[in-house]
């Protein structure tokens, strides 16, 4: 079995983000992390593949040069077989272009499943696994919180309004994961040894025949929201009940 | 005259609340845009969702009635929706951004080579013609996006927008031929387990109370909080933490990756206030934060704050609304 894993590399949630000055990103040093999802789709894939031997397992990243490092201290330090990192302008493409270069990857190296994090925690537009699906005319199981292969189908148990759902796909199939799929592990120092010597391709949008690398949506501009007016401390739970009745009439 | 198609959602026969929420978005477009609103039931059995919808001004409510679609499955339902989209000529078709709309969208968005904006908080005007604004790194900034393919998806931020309200006539109900495909899908149902509960539903409360890893079992758990909430009339939500510590089920969670909510009154108790948090319930119209700690970020957002044990303080409040109820 294969399988191909995505390393996204995102900002910081913590740190603070300044617009860029053409008001259309932000800029400024920012501090990086690995998609959180990713994470979890990663350790997915590695529990997938320790439990059914001859399974390799390729990490995808695609953004700058930087992006490598992600895919080789996030992904191939704890255990990813190798790493692919497709060079993109991640400030001008959208998570459309994203699934069309997963899509052109996935018909080079032909994986049973294709594993995503179920969004990027910068842009949230928890989109790429659904888009990527259909373009290849595969089933999905997004927001997944289990994951089990029985025979030839994918028995995954998925997040949803209102309780957990359960579906069989027949691979290849797309997974999106959820946070509570597992606990990610932490890279061994043999593992980050390791790493180092694993195989990462770089590779450039053209090499991968798409049909177009043409963003369909544009960000035009960016703005902070408004913050909230500041509240008052109360002392008391007569104070709070009586400034509930009298004063936000929501009592 | 451009024409926005919006898929209803509904569950045993009922159209769900935040379908009316994503029409009002819907209203919103076409009035800026000169267009109509057509709506779509998918489904089996589906007939008095359409005939529940007829009040709401719609050109035309189009019924894909098939047992393939008894279940909402991704690309069954992406394959009609984008169907009758193309046969309807529809230009913006959009959904709530619920965990059905998150799931099939992209793909009708990809069947339809349209480019797709996520969780849509307001229309803008802007020089480049009408945007759509949505919040971006957990709502830390909102992003205005222009989608430059002819046709297309939204997905609609349900507490963003007031629920439409009928506005009487009866709009024409028309049925599609669907073809669903699902055997070509690859994908099997196997089976849904629910949550059940007498409170009302989490996205359309008007109180809510929320607990968070503050609220540990072995002092009374999530139970000090129900008879707040079975008081107010509210729903119980929840932290991330409180959800995966296993103190309530993971339905309740709010937050950047849970349910985003904007109620007339949420009680934050036992909950820092982490950014993700933030994300889904700071749009609120009054927020209460009952927390031991006075220096939790959750106070900064909070319009009034109480430092105190929720174990305590909880109780007391409880039993001090009933008194002014009386
Ligand atoms: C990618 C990603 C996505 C995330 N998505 C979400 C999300 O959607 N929603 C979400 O909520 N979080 C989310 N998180 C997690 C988030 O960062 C926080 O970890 C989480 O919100 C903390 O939950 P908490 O406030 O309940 O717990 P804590 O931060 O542990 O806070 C517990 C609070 O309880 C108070 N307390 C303790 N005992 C009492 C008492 N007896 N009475 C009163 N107060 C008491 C403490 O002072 C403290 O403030 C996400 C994280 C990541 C990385
Ligand atoms: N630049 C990227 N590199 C690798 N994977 C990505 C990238 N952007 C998005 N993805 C994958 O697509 C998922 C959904 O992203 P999005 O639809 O943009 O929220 C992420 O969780 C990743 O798994």
């Amino acid at each position: 079995m294969k399988i191909l894993v995505s390393a996204k590399r995102v900002s910081d949630p913590n740190a603070r983000l300044n617009i860029s000055r053409d008001g259309k990103w932000i800029e400024g040093d920012v501090e990086y992390i690995l998609n959180p999802f990713c994470e979890n789709a990663i350790e997915c894939a590695l529990q997938l593949a320790e439990a059914h031997d001859g399974t390799e397992t390729v990490a995808v990243g695609i953004g700058d040069d930087e992006t490598a490092r992600f895919i080789r201290q996030g992904a191939l330090a704890r255990g990813v077989d190798r790493g692919i990192l497709v060079e993109a302008d991640e400030a001008v493409i959208d998570s459309d272009v994203i699934a069309r270069i997963y899509q052109g990857l996935c018909e080079r190296e032909r994986p049973d499943i294709l594993l995503l994090g179920k969004q990027a925690i910068d842009g949230d537009s928890n989109q790429v696994g659904q888009l990527v699906a259909e373009y290849l005319g595969w089933p999905q199981a997004t927001f997944a919180s289990k994951v089990e292969i029985q025979g030839d189908e994918v028995i995954v148990q998925r997040e949803v309004d209102g309780g957990l759902e359960t579906i069989a796909l027949t691979m290849p199939c797309v997974i999106t994961a959820d946070l509570r799929l597992n606990e990610p592990r932490y890279a061994s120092l043999a593992g980050i040894m390791k790493a180092k010597k694993k195989p990462l391709d770089e590779l450039e949008m053209d090499d991968l025949d798409l049909d177009s690398t043409d963003p369909k949506v544009r960000v035009v501009a960016m703005s902070t929201p408004a913050g909230r007016k500041a509240g008052v401390m109360v002392k008391t739970v007569d104070e709070l009940v009586h400034k509930l009745k009298t004063e936000a009439r929501v009592v | 005259m451009s024409k926005i198609l919006v898929l209803a959602e509904h569950d045993k026969g009922t159209v769900k609340k935040l379908t009316l929420n994503t029409l009002l978005f819907a209203r919103q477009l076409a009035q800026k845009t000169g267009g109509s609103v057509d709506i779509a039931v998918l489904g089996h059995g589906v007939g008095p969702v359409a005939e529940a919808l007829r009040g709401f001004g719609a050109g035309t409510i189009h019924v894909a009635d098939h047992a393939d679609l008894a279940y909402p499955l991704a690309g069954p339902y992406a394959k009609v929706l984008a169907d009758l989209a193309k046969s309807t000529g529809a230009k913006v078709v959009a959904a709530t951004a619920s965990s059905l709309g998150k799931d099939v969208l992209p793909r009708v968005a990809a069947r339809l080579g349209a480019g797709m904006a996520s969780d849509v908080v307001a229309l803008v005007d802007t020089k480049e013609g009408t945007a759509y604004r949505r919040p971006v790194w957990a709502g830390s900034l909102l992003a205005d996006v222009v989608i430059d393919s002819p046709v297309h998806v939204v997905s609609v931020r349900s507490s963003a927008f007031d629920a439409a309200e009928a506005v009487g006539g009866a709009s024409p109900v028309q049925a599609f031929a669907a073809q669903p495909d699902l055997a070509k899908a690859r994908v099997r149902f196997v089976k849904f387990d629910g949550v059940q509960s007498t409170r009302p539903d989490l996205a359309e409360a008007s109180v809510v109370v929320a607990g968070g890893r503050g609220l540990k079992p072995e002092k009374g758990g999530f139970g000090v909080i129900e008879p707040l909430a079975d008081l107010l009339g509210g729903a119980i939500g929840a932290s991330r933490a409180a959800v995966d510590d296993g103190y309530c089920p993971n339905d309740y969670q709010i937050g950047q990756t849970g349910k985003v909510v904007a109620p007339q009154l949420y009680f934050a108790i036992a909950i820092s206030g982490a950014v993700q948090h933030l994300a889904g319930m700071k749009n609120s119209k009054v927020i209460v934060a009952i927390n031991t700690r006075e220096d939790e970020p959750i106070f900064k957002v909070a319009d009034y704050g109480l430092v105190a044990d929720a174990f305590v303080a909880v109780p007391e409040l409880v039993e001090k609304l009933k008194a002014i109820k009386s």
